[in-house]
């Protein structure tokens, strides 16, 4: 039985297998990840992201849980930085996980950022593909919310949930930076801590202060979504003891009705998909381009030239292209 | 590097099970890990030996390092050896042994499938060259 009929009988090993070649970019990942995907499209699928001790582990934990004992099965992809230096990471959020060890029902699969540029998206989307196929009827997706990169990997999720600590103006000062933008839901956990309602109050404040915020998926807000739109709800939770967690979830499935009855779902799909296709198109070309300079014997001698003085950086790219858009012209002109 | 060349990275699952309460080694293995490029999953303290195996088959990992210092890795490390075979995943994951353990209980983990015992005084140098020489094709 091959990888892919493996995975779709339900075979741990098989998935967990297949999401260590997409990690990896093993030959023929991608195959596999084409075999998969007429199999997707039954999974919800929410982002969960926010500062660094934020507590987005104990509240994907507790989530977790609670859809369990809904019946649910569930996957979770937990993303941890590696270190820029050695590659190397801990990843370290499984520990939090402590109420559904023991059960197979919820897959729990640690990622690391590797480093890799803009390919930690597309390593994610098919991550959950596979969990999708797989047949996970929640797939939740943990990051921590610091700059584009996480901000595209959360974009793979149709309900973002963005977690707030209590306390310093500071960790607000973090939100204003491009991830308020993002949240369908806002959390804001340890609302057991002082400074929680605080929290909540500016919160409210710097929703109300800005028409025309973005949701999660980049698309200005028109004019249906203020009216009757989708105003992001702010839920207090204390995930540690499971307190709001029931919250969350009705929070959650509240966007999930609100993505069905306006549209929003099948939009946000269709964007989604498109700019997949020019992720994997621009990584193909990046390929072609790599290959050609290869095939030049790199770049020194044109580095030295450039140096010198002798010629410049534009003329040197239009010459590395020159083959590959001649290619592409005569390809054209078959066409015709 | 070009965008789509593979990426093979190692990975490793530290993992303390039963009940043992010290895991100062099993930091200094995990961070040493880190720094030798692997990606390292952390069990945390107290683990039985269901939720070492569900880690280790979900994580995919290569390296499954088990700490013990409770003097119960004969009853232990079988169990989770047992249940990697039931998920298919015991013949390509490398399981070590980290701890205090007898020479005579030494023989019998390997008779169980342990490819390497790391007593105290090992370095972590000669760890993590191990696991690079060891390390199952896949």
């Amino acid at each position: 039985m091959d990888l892919v009929e493996s995975l779709l009988a339900g075979e741990h090993r098989a998935l967990a297998r297949v999401i260590s070649k997409i990690e990896n970019r093993e030959d023929g990942y991608r195959e596999l990840v084409a075999q998969l995907h007429e199999h997707t499209g039954d999974a919800d699928v929410i982002g969960i992201t926010g500062s660094p001790g934020a507590g987005k582990s104990t509240l994907v934990d507790k989530l977790a849980a609670a859809y369990r004992e809904q019946g649910e099965t569930v996957g979770v992809i937990a993303i941890d930085p590696s270190s820029p230096f050695t590659g190397g990471a801990v990843l370290g959020d499984r520990i939090r996980m402590g109420s559904t060890v023991g059960d197979m029902d919820v897959f729990v699969r640690s990622m690391s950022t590797r480093g890799s540029l803009g390919g930690l998206s597309t390593a994610t989307r098919d991550a959950v593909r596979a969990l999708d196929a797989f047949g996970k009827d929640k797939i939740v997706i943990e990051t921590v919310g610091a700059g584009q990169n996480e901000i595209d990997v959360v974009r793979a999720a149709d309900t973002v949930a963005v977690l707030v600590p209590p306390g310093s103006g500071d960790d607000i000062q973090m939100l204003k930076a491009g991830i308020l933008e993002i949240a369908d839901v806002f959390v804001v956990n340890k609302a057991d801590r002082e400074g929680a309602d605080r929290t909540v109050k500016q919160l409210r404040e710097m929703l109300q202060e800005g028409p025309g915020i973005a949701d999660s998926h980049g698309l200005e807000a028109s004019d249906s979504d203020i009216e009757g739109g989708w105003q992001p709800p702010i839920v207090e939770t204390v995930a540690n003891r499971g307190g709001g967690v029931r919250e969350v979830l009705d929070a959650f499935a509240d966007h999930a009705d609100y993505l069905d009855t306006s549209g929003r779902r099948a939009e946000i799909d269709r964007l989604r998909t498109a700019e997949e296709i020019r992720t994997l198109l621009r990584e193909d070309v990046h390929e072609l381009v790599e290959a050609e300079i290869e095939r030049r014997g790199g770049l020194d001698t044109a580095v030295d030239r450039i140096v010198a003085r002798e010629n410049d950086p534009y003329t040197i790219a239009e010459e590395i292209l020159e083959p590959i858009v001649a290619a592409f012209d005569d390809q054209q002109a078959e066409g015709d | 590097m070009s965008a789509d060349a593979a990426q093979r990275t190692i990975r490793c699952l530290v993992a303390k099970v039963g009940l043992d309460g010290h895991d100062r080694g099993a930091h200094v293995i995990a961070r040493a890990m880190r720094d030798a490029g692997f990606e390292v999953i952390y069990s945390g303290l107290h683990r039985s030996p269901e939720e070492i195996v569900q880690a280790a088959v979900q994580e995919d990992v290569d390296v499954l390092g088990i700490s013990i210092l409770s003097g119960a890795h004969n009853t232990l490390v079988p169990k989770v050896i047992d249940g990697l075979e039931e998920y298919g995943a015991f013949e390509d994951t490398l399981v070590l042994v980290g701890g205090i353990v007898p020479d005579d209980d030494k023989d019998r983990l390997k008779a169980a499938g342990v490819a390497e015992i790391f007593g105290p005084g090992t370095s972590t140098d000669e760890l993590v060259e191990y696991i690079r020489a060891n390390v199952p094709e896949r």
